[in-house]
């Protein structure tokens, strides 16, 4: 099961500055709100996402509580030629993820 | 005709008692709904802690965002900071701070002359009617900020459920 999202343009050629759209399936839970039955529910936020297109990191957001939940990003990124795009975050509970994706140029 | 008084008293009595359960109920929901939490505070409380006394300037970026946002868990906001992005000059950082929120650094974004265009898009959480401010910081170690106000109807971090 895929729990992120990447897009972006369907052709790109070399030069190009793309943007990157990023969608990370995470309840980002504050630590501030409760559940039903009225027991606060722990915080659990996304730390670090990274972000690399073949061997070179090209973007990094720290996140905080103060992003919603299923964060959303876009980005601009100047394609050079066709590598893999890897989307990595980590959690307060130490849960690490990534997504992988051809950057095709 | 006394009975039928006595009847109709009967059934003034269950209105008021009704009305005033209903009003009870209205206030505890009042009461639930609280608009803003947590206090503001000034801009240099929250900027200096980034900026350590560097070159500040308010120039450059810009913030795209609504000015009335309905609901403050979902805000889109949009840091536009003009950068020619060469090796040279580059934006580095892009600090995202709020003035009321629990938690005033919202995100770090880190750029790098890869990125072509100094630009985010994303979506954050409000604590109420506040001014969000985004900080730039550029390869130089010059810092360059905007803010900008947001109205929240709806705060986020208030239990709604």
């Amino acid at each position: 099961m895929s729990i992120a999202r990447v897009q972006w343009p369907e052709k790109i050629t070399t030069g190009d500055v793309v943007k990157v759209r990023m969608l990370i399936q995470h309840p980002m839970d504050t630590g501030y709100l409760q559940d039903f039955t009225g027991k606060v529910v722990p915080r659990n936020v996304i730390r670090l996402v990274t972000c690399t297109l073949g061997d070179k990191e090209v973007f990094r957001i720290e996140p905080s509580s103060g992003i919603s939940a299923n964060p959303f990003f876009e980005f601009f990124v100047r394609a050079t030629s066709t590598a893999e795009f890897k989307v990595e975050w980590t959690d307060d509970k130490g849960v690490k993820r990534q997504h992988l994706q051809l950057f095709k140029v | 005709m006394n009975a039928e008084g006595g009847l109709r008293r009967k059934g003034l009595k269950g209105l008021l008692l009704a009305g005033v359960t209903a009003s009870f109920a209205g206030w505890r929901v009042a009461f639930a709904q609280r608009m803003n939490s947590g206090r503001l505070i000034s801009l240099e409380d929250m900027v200096q802690p980034v900026v350590k006394g560097a070159k500040l300037l308010k120039q450059d970026v810009q913030i795209v965002a609504p000015v009335l946002a309905d609901n403050g868990s979902l805000v889109p906001l949009q840091i536009n900071v003009q950068s020619p992005m060469t090796d040279q000059d580059h934006v580095t950082h892009v600090y995202l701070l709020s003035q009321r929120n629990p938690v005033t650094q919202v995100a770090v974004f880190h750029f790098g002359p890869w990125n072509g265009r100094a630009e985010v898009n994303t979506r954050i959480r409000l604590a109420g009617t506040q001014d969000v401010v985004a900080l730039a910081r550029f390869s130089n170690g010059e810092f360059r900020f905007n803010q900008m106000e947001i109205i929240v109807t709806e705060s986020a971090c208030v239990d709604a459920s």
